[in-house]
């Protein structure tokens, strides 16, 4: 990703194509989408990872969970009238800044939270990617908050490991 | 600016994040999400696990054809404004970008709504809705109680009912078993952002088993 990102490299952007447009096509015809229509989102979502790359931020995103978030989006837009309604976007440099602590944290945090799922039984992880990949009903840091982009990371990582406890609670019961 | 202490329920980001909430609820979310980091680093959360999801669990679908020779050929192209790529609309004034796209980037043009309360609605479909309120400082919204769930964010100014007090960037959630009154507290008008949806209960869109993991 950071291939594609800070070199505009086509040959890394062909296999992180490779490794999503299957997954997100899966996702999206998960939901109710038909072969043809998920493969013309699935490119819109590609090009525009391709087109937003500079904003990609690996202390704050992993690929996958900001690849999840254009292809909602997109789906989601495709079925209203009006757009999705979107969160303005949180100001930064272009390319992020890189920090390695950060970057690192959050990688480990995303191995975990994977690990945990891969801890469930068949029928818990079925229950959380029900609520997560299908089942559609139809289809900046500002000044002001004084707030600097170091805590929504740390609060993304505090999440991380909230989410990953409730998956050991539902483990348990 | 005053801290945020009423926030969106987890589960209605886990909601938004998932692609399931209903559409007056995304204008809520969108909003608050723009004001409030907290609540933006639970939505990153959410799309985390989303993403997992995608990448592990999610039966991945083969490809017909070209498609990646198709992309490529389409790298260069412009970016279409209104595509997947398109740049979320920026803050204006109070409005909070998701907003200030509702108005068209132009000022409300209120209506009268009865007792010195004004509004715009700013979309509905069938029986939800949502609608910008202007409350004149000191004044009371009639007392009411709800068909489905309402959500209020506070844009300017503030208000407070039986539950509490809420200022700008606070988001009260109000479902059947609510019945109340907010008034505006003296000065500024208070400028709210209302949703409701009185055909979903918000409840049940969740998946019944998923209820110990979302802790609703
Ligand atoms: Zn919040
Ligand atoms: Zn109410």
């Amino acid at each position: 990703m950071l291939a594609v990102r800070d070199n505009r490299d086509r040959a890394a952007f062909a296999r992180l194509f490779a490794h999503f447009a299957p997954r997100v096509k899966g996702m999206l015809m998960r939901s109710g989408m038909g072969a043809a229509a998920a493969e013309d989102v699935v490119q819109d979502v590609m090009l525009a990872v391709w087109h937003k790359a500079h904003q990609f931020d690996p202390a704050r995103a992993q690929v996958s969970g900001w690849v999840y978030r254009i292809a909602r989006n997109r789906q989601v837009d495709l079925a209203r009238k009006a757009g999705r309604p979107l969160p303005e976007e949180v100001e930064t440099e272009t390319p992020p800044e890189a920090d390695p602590g950060a970057i690192l944290g959050l990688a480990q945090e995303a191995g975990e939270l994977r690990a945990a799922l891969a801890r469930l039984t068949p029928d818990q992880r079925e229950v959380i990617s029900r609520a997560y990949l299908g089942d559609l009903t139809h289809g900046e840091i500002r000044e002001e908050t004084g707030l600097p982009l170091g805590t929504i990371k740390s609060r993304i990582r505090l999440g991380l490991e909230r989410l990953r406890h409730e998956l050991k609670d539902l483990r348990r019961e | 600016m005053t801290k945020i202490a009423h926030h969106i329920p987890d589960e209605m980001l886990a909601a938004y994040a998932a692609g399931r909430l209903p559409a007056t609820f995304e204008m809520i979310v969108a909003a608050h999400v723009s004001m409030c980091d907290a609540c933006r680093a639970a939505l990153e959360t959410h799309e985390m696990l989303g993403g997992t999801l995608m990448e592990t669990a999610a039966p991945a679908a083969p490809l017909e054809g070209d498609l990646l020779e198709r992309t490529l050929a389409q790298l260069d192209a412009p970016v279409e404004a209104d595509g997947a790529a398109r740049t979320p609309p920026a803050r204006m004034g109070i409005y909070p970008g998701p907003v200030a796209e509702a108005l068209h980037h132009g000022p409300p043009r209120w209506r009268a709504a009865g007792g010195g309360v004004r509004q715009q609605i700013l979309a509905e479909d069938g029986k939800s809705s949502v609608r910008l309120l202007y409350i004149p400082g000191g004044q009371a919204v009639p007392d009411h109680g709800h068909g489905g769930t309402e959500l209020t964010m506070v844009l300017q100014g503030a208000f407070h009912d039986e539950t509490g007090h809420f200022g700008p960037g606070d988001v009260e959630v109000a479902d059947e078993s609510l019945e109340h009154t907010p008034i505006a507290d003296a000065g500024a008008a208070c400028i709210c952002l209302a949703a409701t949806d009185a055909r979903l209960r918000f409840r049940s869109l969740l998946p019944r088993l998923a209820q110990p993991f979302l802790r609703i």
